[in-house]
């Protein structure tokens, strides 16, 4: 469904064009999980970005590569395509929930954009995409859903906000929903509830997950298969269990033993040291 | 919100206690003689003297003088040296021509400079962003006087067409309709060039304003959610930049009162503005007084007012 | 610990330059920016040479004060470039004279209204609390004043010479500059350097200047340099309505002021006084936002 060949990029800044992906090539199938992991500038979050053209082009520069979804190459369709793309064929959920919803909207109201614009399916009437948003409320485990319709993002919780934007990227029926460091910036309590809820939506909907993340642990038993990026390239890519197994490249393996385990002996916890 | 209603009422008091207390050293404390026809004049009686330190309080303690101003300019006491008539009601009576003028220019800056500055953040780093640009500090520099000068030469001079003042004299007009719209003719051409300096002035601070809105994480969101850049732009970024466009309200306020001598002065509008310039070329220091307090109090006051507008519109200061 | 070390590939070069030449370097590769500079040492070295020659007892073209009715009112010319005005006076020569006023009172008026809100800024940001709340509340209340009718009253008051007209200027536009200080030393103040210097017992004035001011010039340094042609307008005004420096002494604003008699016939009195104006008012203008813009470190 998906298929990212030999991606390039690069950002422009005072002193030249520094590059951010070396050529990233990765695929994803419908219906599958893929998950994305490396540390904080291994270049994950752009090649998510990317997808959909959503990094601001001053200042990153597309170097090259093919961005294949539907057999169509997203860095050459017209913008009036990539906008049907956006939202009803690709969704996205960003890291900061506070931030990522506007703050003088109400979430009825920023739900309902979704579903006005992706879902000719819904009748156009107030009580029928009001009744919409509170099922997609509801599916991802917002209590008293009605209640909340008319609340602004500020009057809920981080935790509530995450899944507000859950229920709308999903509002959308989307084929593929990219989730950027989703859980990276709640408590960790939560975390787990919102990983295991974004399970169980993607079986039920059957919609194919790209999960970016720097966190291996939260990979297993989410992800069918993941790709390690480090500095701009994917240095191993495949079926999660198998890498776990037997990883190749020293950093999966270096990444792999950072994984804090319970009933592990050793007092010290493992680090890479690197510098990017 | 009754909390915030409450706080926001007790500010403007404090601020127009200190209000009062600057107008008030103004004219008393500065060193200059506070006779209008000189401590020196030979012709003046001592008698007269005493009498004037009298009426003006000037033989008190410094407290009980600005206690003394601020009771008398209330109860009409206060009056000009020119006309011997309360200065609040001269004041008041050119209250209404100052505030059509202030009030159209404030409607004109803020709806042409809300639209340049969104047009020019729309385009930002590309030539129609450096041209309004440009224009807009053309329109900052342009010094008030001269281009009202201009204009005022130009219309009535040159064109004959009649601008001075309200109203075309001497002329009967068919109906209301016709009669009002020379009123509205005679008012928007003042106001227009008065609107300059706050329309560019805001038209760049809109811009900045949207620029970093645009830089958001929700606009990102909105971008992903597939919306065109006309929605994402006017829907989601402007609707974040209300808080600064009132807000410019209470900075182009002062400005345009300000301006508003000159303006005023030039086109003969029998505004607040002409009323300053007569009271300082005649030295009727109780109107100058009254005057600065009044018009500084009327821009705590469009504060106020645009603070609660804002407050109704944005929940969240509610909850504040 | 068992770590494992990944080398890094080479890094590529990094240049030191300081924040000021990064300014600098940003500033002069703006080509508005170059312009206005251009135009401001234009005007700032025509007056200065005006200024010396005077000085010195010479004028050029003419003397600007000397009257000649026989040739008042004359259109631009070969002889008088700019015209003559009602006492037959050299216009370009009362300009070049007046040259020197308007920026003189750019100058000095902006310094006064920068040592004063500079001062009170950086009280109230630094200490904060009580004195905070009673600067800003007497700085709130002195924004409400329409400033250029509170400029004409004090000058009207304490009547119009130059040091009166420089010093009231100055003493009416020093909020802005407090406002932006003090939001700085809000800033700054909490920074790690500057704890660490409270910590280590650093004296209280000398974090001010040492520490937490040069880091706030920037934006400080800009403030100044918009200020000056809103100081130059604020003349230019009063000038206008009889309260500017005062005649025989030219400046920009009475010549046009002496022209109200003789609309139709003298437009060169109105069009070239207005238009230096104009065009030192937008050279300042569009320098110092250029510079605003090369020192954001944002864009």
């Amino acid at each position: 469904m998906l298929e990212i060949k030999d991606l390039k990029i690069g950002f422009s800044s005072e002193s030249g064009i520094t590059p951010a992906l070396h050529g990233v090539s990765l695929s994803l199938e419908r219906g599958e999980t893929l998950a994305i992991v490396g540390e904080s500038g291994s270049g994950k979050s752009v090649t998510a970005l990317a997808i959909t053209r959503l990094l601001p082009t001053p200042p990153a520069v597309y170097q090259g590569g093919e961005i294949l979804f539907e057999g169509r190459d997203l860095l050459k369709v017209s913008d009036a395509e990539l906008r049907r793309v956006r939202g009803g064929k690709i969704a996205y959920i960003f890291q900061e929930p506070s931030t990522s919803l506007n703050p003088v909207y109400s979430i009825r109201s920023q739900i309902a954009e979704m579903i006005e614009l992706h879902r000719p399916d819904v009748p156009k009437s107030t009580a029928d995409i009001d009744a919409e948003i509170i099922h997609w409320l509801d599916a991802v485990g917002i209590n008293e859903p009605a209640r909340r319709l008319h609340d602004y993002p500020h009057q809920l919780s981080g935790g509530m906000q995450q899944r507000v934007m859950i229920a709308m990227a999903l509002s959308a029926r989307p084929d593929l929903l990219i989730a950027d460091e989703p859980t990276t910036a709640l408590d960790v309590t939560i975390q787990a509830q919102i990983l295991n809820k974004l399970r169980d939506l993607q079986q039920e909907l059957g919609m194919a997950v790209l999960l970016i993340t720097h966190n291996f642990a939260i990979i297993p038993g989410l992800a069918k298969n993941v790709a390690v990026m480090y500095r701009g390239k994917v240095v191993e890519h495949g079926n999660t269990e198998q890498i776990l197994r037997d990883p190749q490249h020293p950093y999966t393996k270096a990444l792999i033993a950072c994984i804090p385990r319970l009933g592990d002996k050793r007092r010290r916890l493992q680090t890479i040291e690197s510098i990017i | 919100m009754s909390a915030f209603i409450i706080r926001r009422l007790a500010l403007t008091v404090v601020l127009l206690f200190i209000i009062s207390i600057i107008s008030f050293f103004i004219v008393t404390l500065t060193p200059g003689s506070p006779y209008p026809w000189g401590e020196l004049n030979p012709k003046i009686s001592a008698e007269v003297k005493a009498n004037f330190r009298k009426k003006f309080h000037l033989d008190r303690p410094l407290p009980e003088q600005y206690a003394f101003i601020m009771h008398d300019l209330f109860t009409g006491n206060l009056r000009s040296i020119k006309d011997d008539r309360p200065v609040l009601s001269r004041i008041m009576e050119r209250l209404p021509a100052t505030l059509a003028l202030n009030f159209t220019a404030i409607l004109i800056s803020l709806s042409f400079g809300t639209l340049l500055g969104v047009y020019a953040a729309r385009h930002a780093g590309h030539w129609q962003d450096i041209t309004g640009s440009f224009v807009a500090f053309l329109f900052i520099a342009l010094p008030g006087f001269w281009i009202s000068y201009l204009i005022a030469i130009g219309l009535v001079k040159v064109f004959g067409v009649p601008i001075l003042g309200t109203q075309s004299y001497g002329i009967d007009f068919p109906n209301a309709a016709a009669a009002g719209l020379d009123r509205l003719w005679h008012l928007l051409i003042p106001a227009i060039v008065l609107a300059l300096g706050g329309l560019a002035s805001q038209s760049r601070y809109l811009r900045a304003t949207m620029m970093e809105s645009l830089r958001e994480d929700y606009i990102r969101t909105a971008r992903s959610k597939g919306l065109a850049e006309d929605v994402v732009l006017y829907k989601h970024a402007l609707r974040n930049s209300i808080r600064p466009l009132i807000s410019g309200i209470g900075m182009l306020l002062p400005a345009l009162l300000g301006g508003s001598v000159v303006v005023e002065t030039i086109f003969a509008y029998p505004g607040m503005g002409r009323l300053g310039y007569e009271a300082v070329l005649e030295r009727d220091y109780p109107t100058l007084v009254a005057l600065n307090f009044v018009a500084a109090a009327l821009v705590l006051l469009g504060n106020l007012l645009s603070d609660l507008l804002y407050a109704v519109v944005d929940k969240r200061v509610r909850l504040e | 610990m068992s770590t494992l070390a990944i080398t890094p590939g080479a890094l590529g070069a990094v240049t030191q330059e300081t924040p000021g030449a990064r300014i600098l370097r940003r500033f002069w590769g703006n080509p508005i920016a170059r312009i206005s500079v251009v135009i401001i040492l234009f005007f700032a070295l025509t007056a200065g040479g005006t200024a010396l020659l005077g000085a010195l007892g010479h004028h050029w073209p003419y003397d600007p004060n000397l009257t000649n009715l026989d040739q008042k009112l004359l259109p631009p010319s070969l002889q008088h470039w700019l015209g003559t005005d009602n006492l037959g006076r050299d216009v370009l020569s009362r300009m070049l004279n007046g040259a020197t006023i308007s920026l003189t009172v750019g100058l000095i008026a902006v310094a006064v209204s920068l040592g004063i809100g500079v001062i009170v800024g950086a009280i109230a940001g630094y200490f904060g609390g009580l004195t905070d709340q009673i600067l800003m509340r007497s700085v709130d209340a002195l924004i409400c004043f329409p400033t250029f009718f509170l400029i004409l009253t004090a000058v009207a008051i304490l009547g119009p010479s130059l040091i009166n007209i420089v010093v009231i200027i100055g003493l009416v536009s020093w909020t802005g500059t407090a406002r932006l200080v003090r939001g700085e030393f809000l800033t700054i103040r909490e920074t790690e350097f500057v704890k660490s210097a409270r910590v280590l017992g650093q004296k209280d004035w000398k974090i001010i200047f040492r520490h937490i001011l040069p880091n706030a010039s920037a934006p400080i340094f800009v403030t100044a340099v918009l200020g000056i042609p809103d100081a130059i307008l604020t003349e230019a005004g009063l000038s206008f309505l009889g309260f500017g420096v005062q005649p025989p002494q030219a400046t920009w604003g009475n010549i046009i002021a002496d022209s109200k008699t003789y609309l139709l016939e003298a437009w060169w009195l109105i069009l070239f006084p207005g238009f230096a104006i104009f065009i030192a008012s937008l050279a300042f203008y569009l320098a110092g936002d250029a510079l605003r813009e090369a020192s954001n470190s944002r864009s």
